[in-house]
């Protein structure tokens, strides 16, 4: 296990380096200038421009501005065109709200997605399993950017809840406790939104692996012996389909993040998706690379995770 | 045993018809799919021989602006007085060029990569593959929209962008077909017979792998209409004046509480549309991998 962690992380670092020269590119060659006051703005002497260059290396040739790019994001002197701070610092602020969000999304989408999903399988080729797999899609086809303004405008000036931002504002809360709960209610309806793709798609893995599942012979023993459906179903059943489940989770997390970006800008939730809107909108390039680099890092790291937890779950899976 | 004799004397392509028809699901669906193909073909041949209905999607009149459903305009009109029946009529082309068109591209390169990888394997494969490795760590709706905020918003580079960025699935896709057929006995045989590598790829690998990449083409129509409409509502999709589903919400976010109609029916168009492709697309993945 130990060698399949170390071979996996050598993987991740050529990854890692494939993405950062993409996204690099992709924010230099496309045409427009990252000056914050305009390409043609009269005002700006020659030298001012000159010295702007030369701070974010622009007047290098592109291969050394790469690496300087690179040896700054490493050693944490990169800085962000629009505010002149470190990048890794304005991102690792961003860091625990994406996480937390994420997260949550994530073990809703696992819950209710497992729910939907043996559904679906245990009620195979009946109207039942047509519903389940209607609702799925209907989860998918739903616009992420749509459903949010209806729930915000219903709730926040239909009953004047507060749901935008991670806290509620002017409240004093009496203990940690409370603003804690408080907190986990601003995550819950973004969380619960950013999940419904995930829903969708784990419920149709765990379809299509419940229904081979259910053919095996240890399911016709365990009903033989007498045992109820809900025991058949969610011990015998489900814990021998629960694997592709744990891999899907490396697989919504680049989705998750994606979706983040119009889900955080609407409930404006200060996560990294917001972060990066805000980025590309003031053409931040040093900010643009650090951030599909660290989004590309945790998305690896959450497929090893599931890598292991797959072999943990299950002991056919062998890490090689 | 009975069906075994009628199914060997049917072709496999009517076969898998023949199942899709008998689906009912599958026959709603691409039912809504025609009648949005109609209005989107039917409003562009209207304003083309200008004689737009019920009305020009661009034309301002202040004096009607914000009017809620009525009969003159059945969907009531937007912020500008502008009909909003007749913007989302158009808005519907926009959906479909874009659904149809970004799964041109990426079912072009996704088909190429995937074959390459698939066929010859070895090194090849593995330098492909781990290019793919690295694209799906891309968080796929900010690289878009990081792409066509820098190139800047027009039809073009949002179907090529969208298309450029969602053909790992097919890529994927086409290199496991291909890892299985290529060891077939039909395909060593055409190899014995000393047929080339692309006659061979076209002939006789891709035929077999057709459904499943049909199934993926057709499920990715929705996933680039629900991206354009996202980036619309960011304001990177198609630009204003031209009606699209998404700006007419985005437009529309202003007015919510004065004018739910600008949000309600556009974003059911979308969901319509997008969930139509999707039931259409898996009725036909079930009537492919049936085996009766």
């Amino acid at each position: 296990m130990i060698s399949f962690i170390i071979r996996r992380l050598a993987l991740s670092v050529v990854l890692l380096f494939i993405i950062s020269i993409i996204s690099f590119f992709i924010v230099t060659l496309t045409p427009g200038s990252p000056y914050p006051w305009g390409e043609l703005n009269p005002k700006i002497s020659a030298e001012v421009k000159a010295n702007f260059r030369k701070k974010f290396h622009l007047d290098r040739p592109l291969h050394e501005q790469y690496a300087l790019i690179m040896r700054d994001l490493f050693t944490g002197n990169l800085r962000s065109i629009k505010d002149d701070r470190p990048v890794i610092s304005r991102i690792l602020e961003r860091l625990p709200a994406t996480v937390a969000l994420n997260l949550t999304a994530i073990v809703i989408s696992l819950s209710f997605g497992t729910l939907l999903g043996v559904y679906a399988a245990r009620y195979n080729g009946h109207w039942q399993d047509a519903l389940g797999s209607f609702i799925a899609f209907l989860f998918i086809a739903l616009p992420g950017f749509w459903i949010t303004y209806m729930v915000v405008i219903a709730l926040v000036k239909g009953f004047g809840v507060p749901i935008l931002g991670t806290h509620s504002y002017g409240i004093e809360f009496p203990n940690s406790f409370a603003s804690g709960l408080d907190t986990l209610w601003h995550l819950l309806l973004p969380a619960t939104i950013l999940a419904l793709g995930g829903i969708a798609s784990q419920s149709r893995y765990l379809r299509a692996t419940m229904i081979e599942s259910l053919r095996e012979d240890y399911i016709r023993t365990a009903r033989s012996k007498g045992l109820s459906e809900e025991i058949v179903l969610y011990k015998h059943a489900l814990r021998n389909s629960i694997r592709p489940i744990i891999a899907g989770i490396g697989m919504v997390l680049p989705a998750l993040i994606g979706g983040a970006v119009v889900i955080e800008t609407i409930f404006a939730y200060p996560g990294m998706g917001r972060l990066g809107y805000e980025a590309v909108l003031e053409r931040d390039y040093p900010t643009l690379v650090a951030l599909n680099f660290v989004v590309a890092a945790l998305v690896l790291l959450g497929n090893l995770i599931s890598d292991l937890l797959s072999a943990a779950v299950d002991p056919r899976v062998r890490l090689e | 045993m009975q069906g075994v004799t009628t199914s060997s004397s049917e072709s496999p392509s009517f076969r898998v018809l023949r199942r899709f028809r008998s689906n009912p699901v599958a026959i709603i669906s691409v039912m809504v799919i025609v009648f949005f193909a109609l209005i989107a073909g039917g409003s562009l041949l209207l304003s083309a021989t200008g004689h737009d209905w019920p009305c020009d999607p661009n034309l301002t009149n202040l004096e009607l602006k914000l009017l809620p459903p009525s009969p003159q305009h059945w969907l009531g009109t937007d912020n500008l007085g502008r009909d909003v029946l007749s913007r989302m009529m158009h808005g519907a082309s926009i959906s479909l060029t874009v659904g149809l068109i970004a799964v041109a591209v990426s079912l072009g390169i996704g088909m190429v990569v995937g074959a390459i990888a698939g066929y010859f394997g070895g090194i090849i494969d593995q330098i492909l593959m781990r290019a793919v490795d690295a694209l799906l760590c891309f968080p796929t709706f900010f690289l878009i929209l990081t792409v066509v905020a820098l190139l800047g918003p027009s039809l073009l580079n949002i179907v090529i962008v969208i298309g450029l960025v969602s053909w790992t699935g097919t890529a994927r896709l086409v290199r496991s077909e291909f890892l299985t057929l290529r060891e077939t006995e039909y395909v060593k045989g055409a190899r014995v017979l000393g047929q080339n590598a692309w006659h061979i790829i076209t002939r006789h690998i891709l035929p077999n792998a057709a459904a499943p990449i049909l199934v993926t083409a057709v499920l990715g129509i929705p996933d680039a209409i629900l991206q354009e409409a996202g980036l619309s509502f960011l304001g990177f999709g198609v630009q204003p004046p031209q009606a699209t589903w998404g700006n007419i919400i985005a437009d529309g976010k202003t007015y919510l509480l004065d004018a739910w109609w600008l949000n309600l029916f556009p974003g059911l168009a979308i969901l319509i549309a997008s969930l139509s492709f999707y039931l259409a697309g898996d009725a036909l993945r079930e009537a492919a991998e049936s085996r009766s």
